[in-house]
């Protein structure tokens, strides 16, 4: 409850409920900003319902990323090879609008165009929702390339399997405030969390 | 007897034509503000009216038709600005139906001024060039053709601008989905603006293009609305293609049936088929899908 409209808070896109408290990335201070200067400021989203352009091409949806900041040519190029390094689905299908992808590479694309950005943090909610156990694999593999390439992920998860497998740090949400926080092993050992949200 | 009929039927044709592309201009731009701002802009066909004023005043003055056309153009390109900035913005978000009043209340407001600067005589507007082309047995004025060479000429722009550009990619994407416009960088904003801007300035020029044929009056603005609408549902929401083939559709229905009834009564057609889209395809012929 609330994991969602924290995460559109952040983008700026939520609608304006924040009352009280602050959103600071870094030294800035984002709480009122709009989304497109949350996303020039380095913060990718990738939403729950993944909503690409469903009658933009595979290759104009991943563009505005790009061309949002003004990247030269050869830039543009080489960073678009690597995207499709990591998505070659997407890479074969580079004319096909949006909406004529599968559930599954309509969500690769979704992280996709937000890695275009090169952002410093990406907001990732419920990506593997209703997807093959085979994708869910693909995504977990992303995220930790994500990782290692330096950008943080704040990842929103029903699953806390996952969340546990990919995560550095974990929080639990529940009605809105955060309980537990801590890493991923000092979660497996309380045993009383462990019992209620995984029924261990 | 049966000649003559043909002649009458090419020659409405052409003048379907010629209406078709003059409605299309309108539509079109009424059709990029809905689409992209969710605005019904009732004041649309007033950007049509003042944009006859204006070149008719430019033209007077400079005497050149086709910079009495770019005088409107930017004068009400420059004008739609204004309003987006100082009677939208300050809305947007709330209520829908507050941006319909205030459109509406625009409308009327600009009516009276233009009353009241131009007096209740109508313009005349000289045809740039009084040639006409020879069409099997009559003649038809080569301006009228030229409008609708400008017209494609527009709409080609248009397409290429909006399907190989980079801004055109912009403007697509926040017709679709404008919060995730918005959260990919896009300054929807500045989009919103220069959307806006745009739609006015076809719609002046459609202005100054119709005027040697139809004269320039306070109340050209309420006349071309309705029709401009009906295309608008008919195309579909933000539509290209949509605008024009509707537009010509609705126009040659008027001009055609006109052949046999009275103008008046040819309009009932153009209901009729707006009746009949809206009954079986909704959404328009040619409807962009957009998140709602």
């Amino acid at each position: 409850m609330g994991k969602s409209t924290t995460m559109k808070s952040i983008m700026g896109i939520a609608p304006p409920v924040v009352q009280s408290g602050k959103i600071r990335f870094g030294d800035t201070e984002i709480t009122h900003w709009h989304a497109y200067k949350v996303a020039r400021l380095g913060i990718g989203y990738v939403p729950e319902d993944r909503r690409i352009f469903p009658l933009l091409t595979v290759q104009e949806n991943l563009r505005i990323g790009l061309d949002v900041f003004g990247v030269a040519k050869e830039m543009k190029k080489s960073i678009l090879e690597r995207i499709y390094g990591y998505f070659p689905r997407l890479g074969q299908r580079l004319s096909q609008l949006g909406e004529s992808l599968s559930g599954g590479e309509q969500q690769m694309l979704a992280i996709a165009r937000a890695m275009v950005m090169d952002p410093r943090l990406i907001l990732m909610d419920e990506p593997t929702e209703g997807l093959m156990p085979l994708l869910v694999e693909e995504i977990k593999e992303i995220i930790k390339v994500l990782k290692q390439n330096g950008t943080s992920v704040l990842l929103v998860e029903q699953s806390v399997a996952m969340a546990l497998e990919v995560s550095d740090r974990v929080y639990v949400m529940d009605k809105g405030t955060i309980g537990f926080h801590g890493s991923p092993k000092a979660f497996q050992e309380n045993e009383t969390l462990m019992k209620e949200l995984l029924g261990v | 007897m049966q000649e003559h009929l043909i002649q009458q039927i090419l020659m409405q044709a052409l003048n379907g034509l010629v209406w078709g592309m003059i409605i299309a201009l309108v539509a079109y731009g009424l059709s990029l503000i809905f689409g992209i701002m969710d605005v019904v802009n009732f004041a649309h066909g007033e950007f049509y009216m003042v944009g006859a004023y204006v070149g008719w005043f430019a033209i007077k003055y400079t005497h050149n038709f086709w910079l009495g056309l770019l005088v409107a153009l930017a004068f009400v390109a420059l004008a739609g600005i204004l309003v987006e900035a100082f009677t939208l913005r300050p809305i947007r978000g709330r209520d829908p139906l507050y941006t319909l009043m205030a459109m509406f209340g625009l409308s009327i407001f600009t009516q009276q001024l233009i009353l009241a600067i131009f007096g209740p005589l109508a313009k005349e507007v000289k045809e740039p060039l009084a040639t006409k082309i020879p069409f099997f047995a009559f003649e038809y004025p080569l301006y009228r053709l030229i409008v609708v060479g400008i017209a494609f000429a527009i709409f080609i722009f248009f397409w290429l601008f909006l399907q190989k550009t980079k801004y055109g990619v912009w403007v697509r994407a926040t017709m679709q989905d404008n919060v995730m416009a918005s959260a990919m960088g896009i300054p929807v904003k500045l989009v919103y603006t220069l959307t806006f801007a745009l739609g006015a300035g076809i719609a002046a020029t459609s202005g100054v293009l119709v005027a040697p044929i139809f004269s320039v009056y306070q109340t050209m603005g309420l006349s071309i609305i309705v029709s401009a609408f009906i295309v608008v549902v008919i195309g579909g929401l933000g539509s290209l293609q949509g605008s024009v083939v509707a537009a010509i559709l609705v126009a040659e229905l008027q001009t055609l049936s006109s052949v046999w009834i009275s103008p008046t009564y040819a309009k009932v057609f153009s209901f009729l088929a707006l009746i009949f889209v809206l009954l079986f395809r909704p959404q328009g012929l040619f409807s962009i899908s957009k998140r709602r």
